[in-house]
């Protein structure tokens, strides 16, 4: 499990309850690692901010985050964190390594607004 | 006044935490006030292992540690926000955050430590995570059995270069100079892998692809000899640059844009001290910067004492 103060993402199962019981859903697939971690943190900032939004993160190593990994979305991806952006259980934006806290900010506001 | 602190330090790098350990426990009031994640360049470092006292440590977990005891001391810290405007001259520093949070203090420690120096060629944007990584042991593994580019001649560069050849069935270093600077033993350990070729006196001018990367153009620095090559990936470290973008005009900066210091690590303004990789010194570790931080948190511990302020208010 990763170390963060997110919602685990822990199985496929898990994953598609999150997409059913959630409007707004941001997943952040990745590892303890240093492209991760900032991420994470961010997000963990974030939270407050944004409640409408789920925020959430998934083991990248674990079978099951083959529901990340395999998203057409994801297919040129090359780099950690893969983080996926879900409306209506539906993928409206996906990015690939580091996102400063202001890149997600835009993206959370263009696609979920604040309230 | 709420916003008022007897000193304010710009950066939570180990530096800047230091310092935010050694200002709290001397009871003076301390705000850091960090725009990236909290740990700076240690939350990039897999594994610290020279670091006095500790055999091996994520650079993660040493962050935090250092984050937790500053805490514990009562300093604030606020991280991931943009300091939109510094007034440093005079008595009383002011900060603006965010464009409309304006913080004060007496005394200012800049730490502000560096970043990973970009190539800043065409397509270099477009293409992070999708073929160019800053990171080998992060982005390494989805480089199994393909042909990648290492680009850069110093320590790091060569030894990641080794490193990746345990995923990489080919790594061409890339580099500007006809010769390395890195020490000889990782020169030699590149030069003696049989997966490890190099293209020297050369640099990436455009990285190519549709979705993702799949070809560079590289110039010769000798004759401007343009080539292109199928690559699936690039790794990137040729150095750091001090995040310093924001003081110029407000600082005094060297050639290299490092903060100017004396040994006590005050900066041309009086009250205005810098420590760690921003500055300007030869090496740059967490032991220096952490040095550094005890260094200028001591001296900026001193410096409001004498001041008017401490005078009229009296810290302890
Ligand atoms: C991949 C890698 C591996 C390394 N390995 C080792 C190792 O094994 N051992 C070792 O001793 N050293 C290692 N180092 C070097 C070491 O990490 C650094 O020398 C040290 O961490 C520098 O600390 P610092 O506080 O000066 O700066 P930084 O760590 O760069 O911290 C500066 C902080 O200031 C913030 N900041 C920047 N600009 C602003 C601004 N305008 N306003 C507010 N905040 C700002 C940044 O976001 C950051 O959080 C490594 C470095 C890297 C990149």
């Amino acid at each position: 499990m990763l170390r963060t103060n997110l919602t685990h993402v822990l199985s496929e199962q898990e994953h598609s309850k999150l997409l059913q019981e959630n409007d707004n859903v941001m997943i952040c697939c990745g590892r303890m690692g240093p492209m991760c971690i900032p991420v994470y943190e961010s997000m963990e900032e974030l939270e407050g901010e944004y409640k409408n939004v789920k925020f959430a993160d998934m083991e990248f190593d674990i079978p099951d985050s083959r529901v990340i990994r395999n998203l057409p979305e994801c297919r040129s991806f090359q780099g950690l964190p893969f983080v996926v952006y879900y409306k209506n259980g539906n993928v409206v934006k996906a990015t690939s390594s580091i996102q400063s806290k202001e890149q997600i900010t835009e993206i959370l506001d263009e696609h979920f607004g604040k309230n | 006044m709420q916003n008022h602190f007897d000193v304010i330090v710009i950066g939570a790098g180990a530096a800047g935490l230091t310092a935010g350990i050694y200002l709290s426990r001397a009871k003076v009031n301390t705000l850091i006030l960090n725009e990236g994640a909290i740990g700076g360049q240690m939350v990039l470092t897999h594994e610290i292992a020279n670091y006095p006292g500790v055999e091996s440590i994520s650079g993660y977990e040493l962050a935090r540690i250092m984050k937790s005891q500053a805490q514990k001391f009562g300093c604030t810290i606020k991280s991931n926000l943009k300091i939109t405007n510094m007034n440093l001259q005079g008595d009383i520093k002011e900060i603006t955050v965010n464009n409309k949070d304006i913080y004060t203090s007496n005394a200012v420690i800049i730490a502000t430590g560096g970043k990973s120096r970009t190539i800043g060629a065409t397509g270099e944007d477009l293409f992070k995570g999708k073929g160019i990584s800053y990171c080998a042991t992060c982005d390494g593994d989805f480089f199994q059995d393909k042909e990648i580019i290492v680009v850069g001649g110093g320590n790091s560069a060569l030894e990641e270069a080794v490193s990746l050849t345990k995923y990489a069935s080919k790594v061409t270093i890339v580099h500007q100079f006809d010769h390395f600077q890195a020490f000889e033993y990782y020169v030699d350990e590149a030069k003696k892998n049989p997966k490890i070729n190099f293209i020297m006196e050369s640099k990436i001018i455009e990285f190519l692809g549709e979705d993702k990367l799949t070809r560079v153009k590289i110039q010769h620095q000798q004759t401007g000899d343009i080539t292109e090559l199928d690559i699936d990936g690039v790794f990137i470290f040729i150095g750091y640059v001090p995040n310093t973008e924001k003081l110029e005009g407000i600082v005094e900066l060297n050639d290299w844009k490092e903060i100017v210091v004396d040994k006590n690590l005050a900066t041309n303004i009086p009250g205005v001290f810098a420590a760690g990789d921003s500055i300007a010194k030869r090496y740059r570790q967490v032991t220096t910067a952490v040095s550094d931080g005890t260094i200028a948190a001591l001296n900026a511990a001193e410096y409001i004492i004498n001041s008017p302020y401490a005078k009229k208010y009296s810290i302890d």
